[in-house]
């Protein structure tokens, strides 16, 4: 069992702080990788390590479940997530343009991060906001309304 | 004392991303500074339907329907409509009476149709205020089946109301309730299925922010009939809203004494925990939801055993939509008669779409069974924007199907959505118009179910995928006829082998497009065009040379030089070298450039 802190002493202590709650819950182990995840940002290998050893299951389930749901990160993230809504309503109106354009702009293909790390592209399910739509969100920012002559604009606003 | 007068503001998704929350506050400083705040009372609501003219404020007694308002706004609201009672007309809806004067909003044609019956409590209480809720009738419902009913009374009110699944199968509620009610064990569960996964269905969502504690009262009442004490709700991690007001809701009732040990003092214990996903569509199918509740991998599970026999962590298990649970205390305070006056004969009471895509008033809306397709765009939606011709509605999401323009006077229901080759499904309803491609939707929602597959079952895994790269073939003008009769017998193969819902239902948007747009199909593989214009390589820009001023705006615009002409004379595009951005068309002023 590796005992190697990952991430700061803090984030470490915070970590074994939220696993040790969820000791006494049933099927703990979704709900583990999320707090973790809400800790660090993304799923270190460690820190699956951790919580497979916590919960008494192998390392292969943990990685099983975080390849499994979209929302568990194996990398670390960019500073800023672009995510464009590609469900139904958008993309009849045409957000499939305004991301191929976002692909375009940033030399990335969804789901990749820029090499800076500054930004993140992902094409997201519906988040529900269909009465806006086209509709991407820059971390919890949300734009509507697009179209393809915002990309630049609102790359802008994010050029620190 | 009594407020002279009430303003709401609305905090649903939409309107919340139109920055309400931020006019909620200015509205708070604003009554401060002014000394109303004793005497005019702010709230935050639920969604009011109308997304589409969102961020909405509502202020009563007068029912003004303020619609677009900015945070620019609200000192005009305040000053004048506040405080001089001048309402401030340029903020209403532009429908207007015989007469000229404003139409009330409950008599628009958005809302006129309209039923609502689960949706009563959004957009008119505080879903953060429990006290607002009760005040409503809350929780009276299950105070009346605890020491009125016995379980079995229960559910013989909710079979003799014809109540059906809301998720989208349809599968007869009470039926439900009686197979969890007879299985014995120690531990039975109640769970409600939040995980509201098709792309532009936005109705369970709007339900869970508006009016949380109808869904936590109506799992009382299902654990009270079944004998669960414990429920969970498993939803959606991309509903920050939804899962901040269920964390409120649930512990306003745990501090009312309403949940726990001892429910309402009545002597039966009931609890809710909340389960967060984490982006996977096939957990809204109920055994791979009751994996991943568990904290699996979200994979589906072999039937039978049924969860109402072996569900979560192996115990008998209940599992209900969202809104089907919205539906019960209504018909527990109304009875079943009452419900089965509204709808048809076999779906009664009403459904809840949330109306996308290519109409003018995108939102949620109520409709009683039954209501045909016409009545919903036509009337309800307002129609198709700029002036574009109707041409498809999408129900039931990447398991539905496309319904034709030719079949718009369907009355809704269950059984007519399914004979005409579609599903009800939870509820979303996309709106297409001429400039859609059938080809092009069918192959988005294959991309889709093809990503969201969990892999476990090979008909689906593998047949999908093939289904996929024969539809992408097609939209490249590589397709041959030969394909359209493969593509239809793997769709039926799929259809008939495939492990869980998900697979069961994916091809139907292929073969709803085959069925009713099959000339468009033909079109991309014998002439190779796409008629609405939306596949790439099936799309040649032109200029008209009669039409081309030769301003040069298309060739400051094209980002490839496609584009060569001399100032004042007809331009031309370079077939070869034109990537079919449409960044010229955007650019021309005179409607000289065709695709």
């Amino acid at each position: 069992m590796s005992k190697e802190i990952i991430g700061t002493p803090q984030q470490w202590e915070q970590l074994e702080k939220e696993l040790e709650v969820l000791k006494n819950e049933p099927g703990p182990v979704m709900k583990a990788m999320q707090a973790a995840q809400a800790i660090y940002g993304y799923l270190p290998i460690e820190v699956q390590s951790k919580i497979a050893s916590t919960f008494g299951v192998s390392l292969e389930e943990v990685y099983g479940i975080a390849t499994f749901y979209a929302q568990f990160n194996l990398k670390p993230k960019g500073k800023y997530t672009i995510g464009i809504c590609l469900g139904t309503a958008c993309y009849v109106k045409g957000s499939g343009l305004v991301i191929d354009k976002f692909k375009e702009r940033l030399g990335i293909e969804a789901g990749e991060t820029t090499a800076d790390q500054k930004f993140t592209l992902d094409a997201t399910r519906c988040i529900g906001c269909c009465g806006l739509a086209p509709v991407l969100t820059v971390n919890d920012e949300v734009y509507g309304n697009l179209t393809t002559d915002d990309v630049d604009k609102i790359l802008a606003k994010y050029n620190d | 004392m009594l407020e002279r007068a009430h303003i709401l503001v609305c905090g649903g998704t939409g309107c919340t991303s139109g920055n309400s929350k931020k006019i909620y506050d200015e509205f708070t400083k604003l009554l401060k500074e002014n000394n109303l705040d004793k005497e005019v009372k702010l709230i935050m609501t639920g969604c009011f339907g109308l997304c589409a003219r969102g961020p909405i404020v509502v202020v009563y007694p007068d029912g003004a329907f303020y619609q677009h308002v900015k945070v620019e706004d609200v000192q005009e609201i305040v000053l004048e409509h506040i405080l001089k009672g001048r309402i401030v007309e340029r903020l209403l809806s532009k429908e207007r009476e015989a007469d000229g004067s404003v139409k009330p909003f409950n008599e628009t044609p958005f809302y006129k149709s309209q039923h609502r019956l689960v949706l009563r409590n959004c957009g008119v209480i505080n879903p953060e205020n429990i006290d607002e809720y009760l005040a409503y009738d809350g929780y009276l419902a299950y105070q009346k089946v605890v020491t009125e009913m016995t379980p079995q009374e229960v559910i013989d009110v909710i079979k003799a109301s014809g109540l059906r699944g809301r998720g989208g199968g349809g599968f007869p509620t009470g039926m439900k309730w009686q197979f969890a009610h007879n299985s014995v064990a120690d531990q039975k569960y109640v769970v409600c299925n939040a995980d509201e996964g098709d792309p532009g269905a936005f109705m369970d969502r709007s339900l869970l922010e508006g009016d949380p504690h109808s869904v936590i009262e109506a799992m009382m009442i299902a654990g009270y009939a079944i004998g669960a004490t414990k429920g969970y709700i498993y939803v959606r991690a991309e509903y920050p809203i939804a899962v901040n007001r269920l964390q409120i809701a649930i512990q306003q009732a745990l501090d009312y004494g309403i949940l726990g040990s001892n429910a309402m003092g009545l002597g039966h214990e009931f609890n809710i925990e909340l389960r967060l996903g984490a982006g996977a569509f096939v957990c809204g199918e109920e055994t791979a939801l009751l994996n991943s509740a568990e904290g699996k991998r979200g994979e589906p599970r072999q039937r039978p055993p049924f969860p109402a026999v072996k569900g979560l962590f192996g115990k008998p298990t209940l599992i209900n939509n969202v809104e089907t649970y919205g539906n019960i205390t209504a018909i527990i305070l109304n009875g079943a008669e009452w419900f089965t006056q509204l709808g048809t004969e076999k779906s009664k009471g009403t459904k809840v779409f949330a109306l996308g895509g290519k109409i003018t008033n995108t939102g949620l809306v109520e409709i009683p069974m039954g209501m045909t397709l016409r009545t919903i765009i036509e009337e309800i939606g307002g129609g198709i924007p700029n002036g574009k011709k109707f041409k498809a509605a999408q129900t039931g999401g990447p398991s539905g199907g496309c319904i034709p323009a030719s079949l718009i006077d369907t009355p809704i229901d269950y059984d007519n959505l399914i004979a005409i080759g579609s599903m009800m499904g939870s509820g979303g309803l996309i709106v297409m118009d001429e400039d859609t491609c059938m080809v092009d939707i069918a192959k988005f929602f294959l991309e889709f179910t093809v990503d969201e597959s969990c892999g476990k079952c090979t008909p689906c895994r593998i047949g999908n995928k093939r289904l996929y790269e024969m539809l992408d073939k097609i939209t490249q003008g590589k397709g041959t006829m030969e394909d359209l009769d493969k593509m239809e017998k793997l769709c039926y193969y799929i259809k008939e082998n495939s492990l869980c819902g998900l697979g069961q239902t994916a091809p139907n948007p292929v073969l709803s497009t085959l069925r009713y747009f099959r000339d468009e199909y033909v079109a991309h593989v014998r002439d190779k065009k796409c008629p609405a214009g939306v596949c790439k390589a099936l799309v040649s820009y032109e200029i008209i040379a009669d039409k081309c001023v030769g301003c040069g705006l298309c060739k400051r615009g094209c980002p490839v030089n496609a584009i060569t002409g001399e100032i004042r004379q007809p331009h031309v595009i370079d077939p070869d070298k034109c990537i079919k951005c449409g960044a010229c068309i955007a650019a021309c002023r005179k409607n000289a450039i065709k695709k």
